[in-house]
């Protein structure tokens, strides 16, 4: 059953810049090598927590949009907490609606994109 | 006596409550999804100590109040609202 997923992780800031490309890079790694799809990608960077997590206030966040099977979430949410450098991980199961409200935030953006360009 | 009766004044008028009707911004702006990542959204239906508002409260319909209160969830645990907090606005 392939179903569309997608996963938001937070990585601890104590990590550099090239760091954090190469935790991007083994997720997607782990993403393509399972048969999986990426979709979309988006990095919000640094961004301030709304509480501590492992005493650190800040993190790097990114999400990855993929699809892939079922049976694959729970090697990756494995891979998730084999890693040290994640702190917090979520994996959400997209319905239609949740498609398409991504696909339209995409759209809106490219187009907004555009305009300034 | 009786006609006294028919003329009774106020000193000040009567506060006639007009109740504006609450209504589900879901349905109304035919919103399928409720976007967890969106934390500055999501502030709308919490409280200053960062609680979930009762849907008698937000005139949220059900369906999407439970979908608000998963969302509200989720971006609890990926740190982009708190559980607790003082004078969150």
């Amino acid at each position: 059953m392939i179903n569309q997923y997608e996963t938001v992780f937070i990585a601890t800031p104590v990590l550099s810049e090239a760091q954090m490309k190469e935790a991007v890079e083994k997720f997607r790694k782990v993403i393509t090598d399972n048969n999986g799809e990426v979709v979309h990608e988006e990095d919000w960077g640094l961004k301030k927590l709304a509480y501590p997590i492992q005493k650190k206030s800040t993190g790097f966040y990114h999400l990855i949009e993929f699809k892939s099977e079922s049976a694959f979430i729970e090697k990756l949410e494995t891979q998730f907490r084999r890693d040290e450098r994640v702190m917090r991980f979520l994996t959400f199961k997209m319905d239609k609606h949740s498609v398409a409200y991504s696909e339209k935030k995409r759209r809106m953006k490219k187009e907004q994109n555009q305009k300034e360009a | 006596m009786a006609q006294n009766n028919s003329e009774i004044r106020y000193l000040t008028p009567l506060a006639v409550e007009v109740k504006k009707k609450k209504y589900c911004r879901f349905l109304k702006n035919r919103i399928k999804y409720v976007d967890y990542k969106d934390a500055q959204f999501l502030k709308r239906f919490l409280n200053e100590q960062g609680k979930i508002l009762p849907r008698r409260l937000t005139g949220t319909s059900l369906k999407y109040h439970r979908k608000v209160a998963q969302a509200v969830k989720r971006a609890r645990h990926l740190a982009l609202l708190p559980y607790v907090t003082d004078l969150m606005k």
